[in-house]
């Protein structure tokens, strides 16, 4: 969550929301949520675990500009 | 019974000799609310009396129901950390554990309003055309 609020801050683009997955098992279901940290961005990119800076800034990217489906 | 220890109080007080400006955490709870909302509301106001640069605003789902959507919030317990401006940080669930450390740090950086990250990744955020929404999941451990 550090990196995905710090992101908040320097954009007013951004929005990071820090979701307790048991308390929202719905949540946890859309988004097929098996292990965590796990990051969904813009409903397009996802992956599990934490991830350096530059290479969480390259899933921030493919989610906006179009790509994969995990990091 | 209080949430936090003398030993956390103790900690957070230490952190928030950071803080710059203003910050306001407002509170998305429910009047019958889970044991969670009523967690999550008295731990945020017991954070809040770290320090006089950090308030609280706490607001129903409900009855609150503009706010709720000006900011986006649709379930409770939910948690706006606010500083200079909204920077779009959110907390749903009682935030424990390993999320209380990245309640803390967000308080601190909405209240500095400088990210900690490199020039470089600032620079690309800068130019982001598009919203960015990241949802990051986690547990209490």
């Amino acid at each position: 969550m550090r990196l995905a609020q710090h992101m908040a801050v320097a954009s007013a683009q951004v929005r990071a929301d820090c979701i307790e997955a048991t308390e929202f098992p719905d949540l946890s279901r859309q988004y097929a949520v098996m292990a965590v940290p796990k990051i969904v961005i813009n409903d397009r990119v996802q992956f599990e675990g934490a991830l350096p800076e530059r290479q969480f800034l390259d899933a921030v990217l493919r989610a906006v500009n179009g790509g994969g489906v995990s990091a | 019974m209080p949430i936090l220890t003398d030993r956390d109080i103790e900690a957070v007080r230490k952190e928030f000799a950071k803080l710059a400006n203003p910050v306001t955490l407002t509170v998305f709870s429910q009047e019958l609310g889970s044991e969670s909302c009523l967690h999550t509301e008295r731990l945020v106001k017991e954070v809040a009396e770290c320090s006089d640069k950090v308030s609280v605003n706490v607001l129903n789902l409900l009855l609150d129901r503009q706010q709720a959507e000006a900011y986006g919030v649709d379930r409770v317990p939910a948690i706006v950390v606010e500083g200079a401006r909204d920077y779009g940080i959110r907390f749903f669930g009682l935030p424990s554990g390993y999320e209380f450390t990245n309640l803390i740090d967000a308080i601190i950086v909405a209240s500095t309003g400088e990210p900690a990250l490199s020039a470089e990744t600032k620079d690309v955020l800068a130019g982001l055309g598009k919203p960015v929404h990241i949802r990051v999941f986690t547990t209490p451990t």
